[in-house]
C-alpha cells in the first residue's frame, strides 16, 4: 500500500453509537461537532453548511445543519428522523445515529437504540433531567445498551459551573438506580464551542476524566459483548439443481447469520422446530469452505443427514436448545399511531420467523416519568407496557436480556404493513 | 451467558457479513426483487456481495440497468460483460424508450436525462412486478440519504415520505408490502467511499476503466472538471484542456464530473480517498448543486 499510514493496520471493528435526549438539548450540535474536530467533515460539505446558516441568517455556523439533512427538519431547526453518519479514526470505523427528541418522533429514536452499543444521553445543563431525558434513558436501557453517557451539555450556558453539573449528575443517578442502570459515566460539555468532545476546554478545567473521544475509543466494540450460545436462524435454502454441473444436485446450503456464538465443521446441530439432528459438514461463504465460523458472520451451512429445514427454521446446539414457547410475556414499546387493540391481530417477527399473534392481556403501562406501571386497556403511541401475547405457532427465543437477537421481535400490521411494535421478550416459559 | 470474545470480525468483514444478510433478507421475504447493475463501483460490490450471498447457486434475482442513453461505453461494455460472466439476467430499460412513449418530456433537448431515471424506473417496475430494488447508494453519499431505512417503502406512486418512514428495528426488517408498491433495500448503506475501495482491494474487483487516471479533454467549469464529449461539447469559450482525470462515480455524462488524479491502481486510489478533502458527490455532481434539496426532491419522486 502506498499511504500506510492512512488505513488502520490494527482494526478494533466497528461502534455503533447514538445521541438521544430531549429537544433541543443539543444532539445534533454534537454530532456536527465530533465529526468537525476529527476533521471529518469534508471541504465541500462544511462549505455548503456554511451557506445555509447565512441563508437562514445565523451570525455562526449551525454544524446541526449536518444531520439535519431533510427541508423539513431545516425550516424548523429540530430534527425529524434518524441520521446516520460515519467517521474513522485510524483504528475503529464510527456508526453514529443522530436520533430526534420530540417525543412524538420516539420511534425513530427507538429505531437508532435498538443497533447502538453505546447512548450519549444529552441534558441541557440550564434545564436539568426533563421527560425526554428520562423517556430516552430508559428506552436505551431497555433496549439493552450496554453503555450509556451523560453528556451534560451547553456548560457555555452556566459559566461552567462544576455545581450544576454535580447536580444534574446527582439527580441523573437517583433515576438511574431506580431503574436499575448500573454503569453510567458523566461528561460535561459545550457541543457549540467543542469543550470535551475532541479536545479538553480550559473551561471546564476542574473536569478531570475523559473526553467524549475518549469515551467513545476505549468503549468494547459490539462485538465483543455476545452470548455464547450459537444461534442460526435460516433465512434462505440454498438448492442449485443445476444440469449443467451434477456434482451440485444435491446440494443444500442453509444461509444465514450466526446470531450468536461459533460454530464448527464436524459439530452437532439440532434443527428447530423439527427437533432433528445432525453435524456440520461444511462452512461456506460464497461457496468456499471455511473451517470455523464466529458470532456476526454470514455463511451457508451443509449438513452431513438429509433434514426438511426451511426459512424460519433455527439451528442450535443439541444441549443448548431454546423451548418451544407459544406464550410469550414482553416488554412493547407502541411506535403507530393507530392504537394496539386486543381485538386484532398482528403479525409477529422474530428471527426470520413470522407468526400471528395476539394480545392476551396488558399486565401494565410505564409511566415514564414516575417510574409507576398503571393498568391500561389500550396502547397509544409511544407507549411501553409489559404484555403478553399468544402465538399461533411455536418460536425458539431467548430472554432478551441473554441475547439481544433472538430476544427481539417486531409487529406488523397486515392491513397497512407497517411496523407498529418493538418487542423484548421478558421471560420465556415453555409450551 | 455473557462472556467477553475474543475473536471478532474486521470492520470490513463486519460490513461484509451485514449487506449479505440483507441481501438474505430481501429475497427471503420478496417475491420477485431485482438489482440494480450499473458497472459503477457500489453496484460491482453488491453483485460481488450477491455472490457471496447465494453462491454456489444462481442469483436469485435479474440484474436491472436504467439506461439514460448517456453513458460511457466503456461502462455499459463493463456491464454487459460482467452479467454474463456471472451468467446473470440483464434487464436494460431506456429514458429513450420513455421519451418515445411520451412518459419522459424534455424541457428542452440539452437537459439532463438524469432525473427523469425514475420514471423509467418506475415503468420497468410495473412492468415486471419488481416488489423490491436492491440499490447501491449509501448513506455517506448524501444528507438525504443519510435519513433513509436499509428497506425503504415506496408507495404505488414509487414516493418515498421521509417523514414517514417505517420504524426499522435490530435486523428485523420488513420488507413487506400491497402490491404495486415496493421496497428500496439498501445493503451497503453503513459503507463509506473508502470502505468500498478498501472491498474493492480486498477482493480484487475489476472495474471500468474510466476510474482510473486517464487523460481527458475537460472544461474547468464552477469548481468542477466539465467532460468533453461529443454530448457536451466545449462551447465557443471554452478552455479545453486534456489533464489527467479519473471518475470518483460513474454516472450520466451529462451531471458527472472527473477528479483530476494520478491514480492508476486500486492502491494510488485508496491513498488519495483517504486524504481527500471533498466528498465524492461534491467533487462530481453536477445535479446536486441546483438546489440544496435536489436529492431529497428526486427521491421523493421515486429516484434511487
Ligand atoms: N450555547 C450553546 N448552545 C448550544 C450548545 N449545543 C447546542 N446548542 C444550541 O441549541 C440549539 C439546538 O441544538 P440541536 O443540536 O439542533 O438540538 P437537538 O438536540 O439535535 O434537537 P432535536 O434533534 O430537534 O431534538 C441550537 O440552537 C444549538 O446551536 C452548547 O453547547 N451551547
Ligand atoms: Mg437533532
Amino acid at each position: 500500500m502506498s499511504s500506510p499510514h492512512a488505513f488502520p493496520q490494527i482494526d478494533h471493528g466497528l461502534l455503533r453509537f447514538l445521541t438521544c435526549g430531549s429537544v433541543d438539548d443539543g444532539k445534533s450540535t454534537l454530532i456536527g461537532r465530533l465529526l468537525y474536530d476529527t476533521k471529518a467533515i469534508l471541504a465541500d460539505t462544511l462549505s455548503a453548511i456554511e451557506t445555509s446558516s447565512q441563508r437562514r441568517g445565523l451570525s455562526e455556523m449551525d454544524l446541526s445543519l449536518l444531520t439535519d439533512g431533510l427541508q423539513a427538519e431545516r425550516e424548523q431547526g429540530i430534527t425529524i428522523d434518524v441520521a446516520y453518519r460515519y467517521f474513522s479514526t485510524g483504528t475503529r470505523k464510527y456508526i453514529i445515529a443522530d436520533a430526534p427528541g420530540h417525543e412524538q418522533y420516539t420511534r425513530n429514536m427507538v429505531t437508532a437504540a435498538s443497533t447502538a452499543n453505546l447512548a450519549i444521553i444529552l441534558v441541557d445543563a440550564r434545564k436539568g433531567m426533563l421527560t425526554q431525558t428520562r423517556r430516552h434513558s430508559y428506552l436505551a436501557h431497555l433496549v439493552g445498551i450496554p453503555h450509556l453517557v451523560v453528556a451534560v451539555n451547553k456548560m457555555d450556558l452556566v459559566d461552567h459551573d462544576q455545581g450544576v453539573f454535580e447536580r444534574i449528575r446527582d439527580d441523573y443517578l437517583y433515576f438511574a438506580a431506580r431503574l436499575g442502570i448500573g454503569e453510567v459515566r458523566f461528561i460535561p460539555i459545550s457541543a457549540l464551542h467543542g469543550d470535551n468532545i475532541v479536545a479538553r476546554g480550559a473551561r471546564l478545567d476542574w473536569y478531570r476524566g475523559p473526553t467524549l473521544l475518549e469515551m467513545l475509543e476505549t468503549a468494547p466494540a459490539a462485538h465483543t459483548e455476545v452470548a455464547e450460545n450459537f444461534r442460526f436462524p435460516v433465512q434462505y435454502v440454498c438448492r442449485p439443481r443445476d444440469s449443467a454441473n451434477p456434482g451440485l444436485h444435491d446440494y443444500r446450503g442453509f444461509m444465514g447469520r450466526l446470531e450468536s456464538g461459533e460454530i464448527a465443521v464436524g459439530d452437532a446441530v439440532q434443527a428447530l422446530p423439527s427437533g432433528r439432528i445432525s453435524r456440520v459438514k461444511e462452512i461456506q461463504i460464497g461457496g468456499l469452505g471455511i473451517p470455523s465460523a464466529i458470532h456476526e458472520q454470514s455463511v451457508a451451512l451443509l449438513l452431513e443427514d438429509e433434514i426438511d429445514i426451511s426459512r424460519g427454521d433455527l439451528l442450535v446446539k443439541p444441549d443448548e436448545a431454546p423451548e418451544a414457547v407459544k406464550t410469550i410475556d414482553a416488554c412493547v414499546c407502541w411506535l403507530s399511531e393507530t392504537p394496539l387493540s386486543t381485538a386484532r391481530t398482528y403479525l409477529l417477527r422474530h428471527t426470520t420467523r413470522k407468526v400471528k399473534a395476539k394480545v392476551g392481556r396488558i399486565h401494565h403501562r410505564l409511566d415514564v416519568n414516575r417510574l409507576e406501571r398503571e393498568p391500561a386497556e389500550q396502547l397509544q403511541m409511544n407507549d411501553i407496557a409489559h404484555l403478553s401475547l399468544k402465538l399461533a405457532q411455536p418460536i425458539f427465543p431467548d430472554a432478551y436480556a441473554d441475547n439481544r437477537a433472538t430476544g427481539a421481535f417486531i409487529l406488523i400490521d397486515e392491513s397497512t404493513n407497517d411496523t407498529v411494535g418493538a418487542g423484548m421478550i421478558a421471560t420465556v416459559e415453555s409450551v | 451467558m455473557n462472556r467477553l470474545n475474543t475473536r471478532t470480525l474486521t470492520h470490513l468483514d463486519w460490513l461484509e457479513a451485514d449487506a449479505i444478510h440483507i441481501l438474505r433478507e430481501v429475497v427471503g421475504q420478496c417475491a420477485n426483487p431485482a438489482l440494480l447493475f450499473s458497472g459503477g463501483k457500489d453496484s460491482v460490490c453488491l453483485l460481488r456481495l450477491a455472490e457471496k450471498a447465494f453462491r454456489p447457486g444462481p442469483l436469485p434475482f435479474p440484474l436491472l440497468h436504467i439506461d439514460t442513453g448517456h453513458n460511457y461505453p466503456e461502462v455499459i461494455d463493463f456491464r454487459d460483460r460482467r452479467a454474463a460472466e456471472l451468467d446473470a439476467r440483464l434487464v436494460v430499460r431506456s429514458v429513450e424508450d420513455s421519451m418515445a412513449r411520451g412518459s419522459v418530456v424534455l424541457k428542452h433537448p440539452s437537459e439532463s436525462r438524469n432525473k427523469h431515471q425514475s420514471v423509467t424506473l418506475l415503468e420497468a417496475i410495473e412492468e415486471f412486478g419488481f416488489d423490491a430494488c436492491i440499490g447501491g447508494a449509501r448513506r455517506d453519499e448524501e444528507k438525504s440519504r443519510a435519513k433513509e431505512r436499509i428497506m425503504s417503502f415506496r408507495d404505488a406512486f414509487g414516493g418515498w415520505d421521509p417523514k414517514n418512514q417505517r420504524p426499522e428495528l435490530w435486523s428485523l426488517y420488513n420488507a413487506r408490502v400491497h402490491q404495486g408498491e415496493n421496497i428500496r433495500a439498501f445493503p451497503i448503506s453503513d459503507w463509506t467511499e473508502l470502505d468500498v475501495w478498501q472491498y474493492i482491494q480486498r477482493e480484487g474487483l475489476a472495474l471500468p476503466p474510466i476510474y482510473f487516471a486517464h487523460p481527458r479533454p475537460v472544461v474547468r467549469t464552477k469548481g468542477l472538471l466539465r467532460p468533453v464529449t461529443p454530448l457536451t461539447p466545449a462551447l465557443a469559450d471554452d478552455q479545453v484542456e486534456e489533464i489527467r482525470v479519473r471518475f470518483r462515480t460513474v454516472g450520466d455524462i451529462t451531471c458527472t464530473a472527473p477528479v483530476e488524479s494520478e491514480a492508476d491502481s486500486i492502491d494510488a486510489i485508496l491513498a488519495e480517498t483517504a486524504v481527500t478533502t471533498l466528498s465524492e458527490r461534491g467533487a462530481t455532481r453536477m445535479d446536486d448543486q441546483t438546489s440544496e434539496s435536489s436529492m431529497e426532491e428526486r427521491k421523493r419522486a421515486g429516484y434511487f
